[in-house]
């Protein structure tokens, strides 16, 4: 059972999860909140790749690159309008909010597109699969692992050599320190945003890509998926969320092949059993330490 | 070169300061003294533009900054070793140290300020790529000064810079300080412990429960203040004798 299929497709499900739960963990290190706007970033990406996927002229990569794009302008969007008003107030008021964008944002496509979901035109390679061996693997599963590759180097490149890295660091640790040092609160909580939306604009192609389509409410489970990974992994550092999202993707690839068919549809279920044990055993998460509770004030 | 004048400042209901005045002029050293809790550190929020005063005015170089931000008054030359140190325990020295340099980063110059630093604090340079959070306390207290002094400030305010170190080590810390000043650096050092801060300071400022006690020079003060209530606190955290 456990064979190369097995783990090529677990560790492509774990890269997924690492990149949604490590956008959500960026703006909880800042700002100490849970974004339950964070899935909506995701279906504004999974929209415009439907909106530009309309003209058959343009290549599949722009359509992509613009859809990512766009959810980093809307993430960026809701920090300025939303967020920025309320940065100095009290946690619940930030909860709030963001619950308020996230019904906004599903309204206005619901409004503007409609309630039901929409066809998103995909290239070819992410419905073909490749044989190796005895193993039939998705392109997709072996993109999406490049994809996160990539994207771990390069986050790890901006937040251990760039200047504006070490100053996110800092700040998730010692907020008002940071400032004393010149840091601009405003720029470092942009960064946040707009990093947590290009990461929610990368996971939305691979999310959309499975089922060709979005709808108004497609953000829902990937923002409970990034929440459940994160308190598994660690809230409190980037390499917890990462771990946290590998866990969930083994866990949950593990848990679809030893249940027996009658249980699958209990998956969800059992992951909440999982979570539940966390909190209850290891609040803390599989990795400890990070960041410490200083809120923005 | 800064002069705050009738200060007052809050926390919600709690009001911390009932109208502070003090000034500094360029290049000396002076002392805010005063039992814990006396508001010594919420004069220097109050500056540093962490905490909105309620009223009052603050002015440095001329220029009123009362309701400034703490990114702002950094780039201005206000430079804080804030209490309890506040290294960034996750980051390397060179880290914190390089967003020291932030608010006034020259390329150019970079270099040269960090081989003033180790110079300064030579174990620096040994620990350069180690976590902050490793360090001693004594050596996170050089890192801490280090780090403000990255900004090349024209003022350097430390919040009780020997607060949980050894006595040899706030020796070293005092001599430090004093030596700061003597290259030019113009310093409000904060402090619970008198008897060392006025071995050093040119002028000192004695606050009680929010409000101005004494200023003067330390001869004056120690003529006139019990200095032991002051240093220990006394058994009312809030009061200290002054004879008149
Ligand atoms: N964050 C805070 N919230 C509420 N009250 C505070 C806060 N910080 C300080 N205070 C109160 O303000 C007063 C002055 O405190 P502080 O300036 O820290 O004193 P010091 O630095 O002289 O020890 C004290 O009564 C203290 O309890
Ligand atoms: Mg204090």
């Amino acid at each position: 059972m456990i064979d190369l299929e097995f783990i090529i497709n677990t560790v492509s499900l774990g890269s997924l999860y690492a990149l949604l739960s490590l956008g959500l963990v960026f703006v909880y290190g800042i700002l100490k909140l849970v974004n339950f706007a964070y899935g909506e970033y995701i279906m504004v990406a999974g929209y415009a790749m439907h909106v530009i996927g309309q003209n058959r002229g343009i290549p599949w990569y722009v359509t992509m690159a613009v859809a990512v794009l766009f959810a980093a302008v809307v993430s960026y969007g809701t920090e300025l309008v939303a967020f920025r008003p309320v940065r100095t107030k009290s946690l619940t008021a930030m909860l709030v909010t963001s619950f308020a964008v996230s019904v906004f944002l599903q309204n206005v496509v619901l409004i503007t597109i409609s309630p039901r979901a929409r066809a998103v035109p995909l290239p070819a390679f992410f419905s073909q699969t490749l044989t190796l061996g005895t193993a039939t693997i998705p392109v997709r599963n072996l993109v999406i692992i490049g994809t996160t590759i990539v994207l771990l180097i390069g986050l790890t490149f901006v937040m251990k050599r760039t200047v504006l890295g070490i100053a996110m660091r800092a700040a998730a640790d010692k907020f008002t320190t940071t400032r004393l040092m010149g840091v601009p609160a405003n720029l470092v909580i942009s960064a946040t945003f707009i990093i947590s939306g290009l990461l929610a604009g990368v996971v939305a192609i691979f999310w959309v890509g499975r089922s060709a389509s979005v709808d108004p409410l497609i953000g829902a489970a990937p923002l409970l998926i990034a929440f459940i990974a994160t308190v598994m992994g660690g809230m409190h550092s980037q390499i917890g969320a990462v771990i946290g999202g590998f866990v969930y993707g083994l866990l949950f690839n593990i848990l679809s092949i030893m249940l027996p068919a009658t249980m699958i549809s209990y998956r969800d279920a059992f992951m909440f059993v999982i979570v539940i044990l966390f909190l209850l055993f290891r609040p803390e998460g599989i990795w400890r330490g990070g960041y410490t509770e200083e809120r923005v004030g | 070169m800064l002069k705050v004048q009738d200060l007052y400042a809050s926390y919600g209901a709690i009001t911390a300061l009932h109208g502070v005045s003090l000034e500094i002029a360029e290049g000396e050293i002076v002392a805010l003294l005063g039992v814990n809790g006396a508001g010594k550190s919420t004069t220097l929020k109050s500056i540093t533009g962490v905490l909105r005063p309620v009223k009052g005015s603050i002015t440095f170089l001329g220029e009123e900054i009362a309701n400034r931000s703490p990114e702002s008054t950094v780039k201005k030359g206000i430079s804080l070793v804030p209490e309890g140190r506040d290294i960034f325990g996750s980051l390397t020295v060179e880290e914190n140290l390089r967003l020291g340099a932030y608010a006034n980063y020259e390329r150019a110059r970079y270099k040269t300020d960090l081989e003033e630093m180790f110079q300064l604090f030579p174990i620096l340079k040994e620990r350069f790529h180690q976590a902050g959070g490793l360090l001693s306390g004594g050596e996170q207290q050089m890192l801490a000064i280090a780090r403000a002094l990255m900004s090349r400030p024209k003022l350097l305010m430390l919040d009780e810079p020997s607060l949980g170190l050894s006595p040899a080590m706030t020796d070293q810390i005092f001599d430090l300080i004093s030596g700061l000043h003597q290259r030019g650096t113009t310093i409000l050092l904060v402090e619970q412990n008198a008897e060392r801060a006025l071995e050093i300071v040119d002028r000192a400022y004695l606050l009680a429960t929010g409000s101005l006690e004494f200023s003067g020079t330390p001869d004056e003060l120690k003529r006139k203040v019990d200095i032991a209530s002051v240093y220990l606190g006394g058994d009312d955290n809030d009061h200290c004798e002054v004879h008149l």
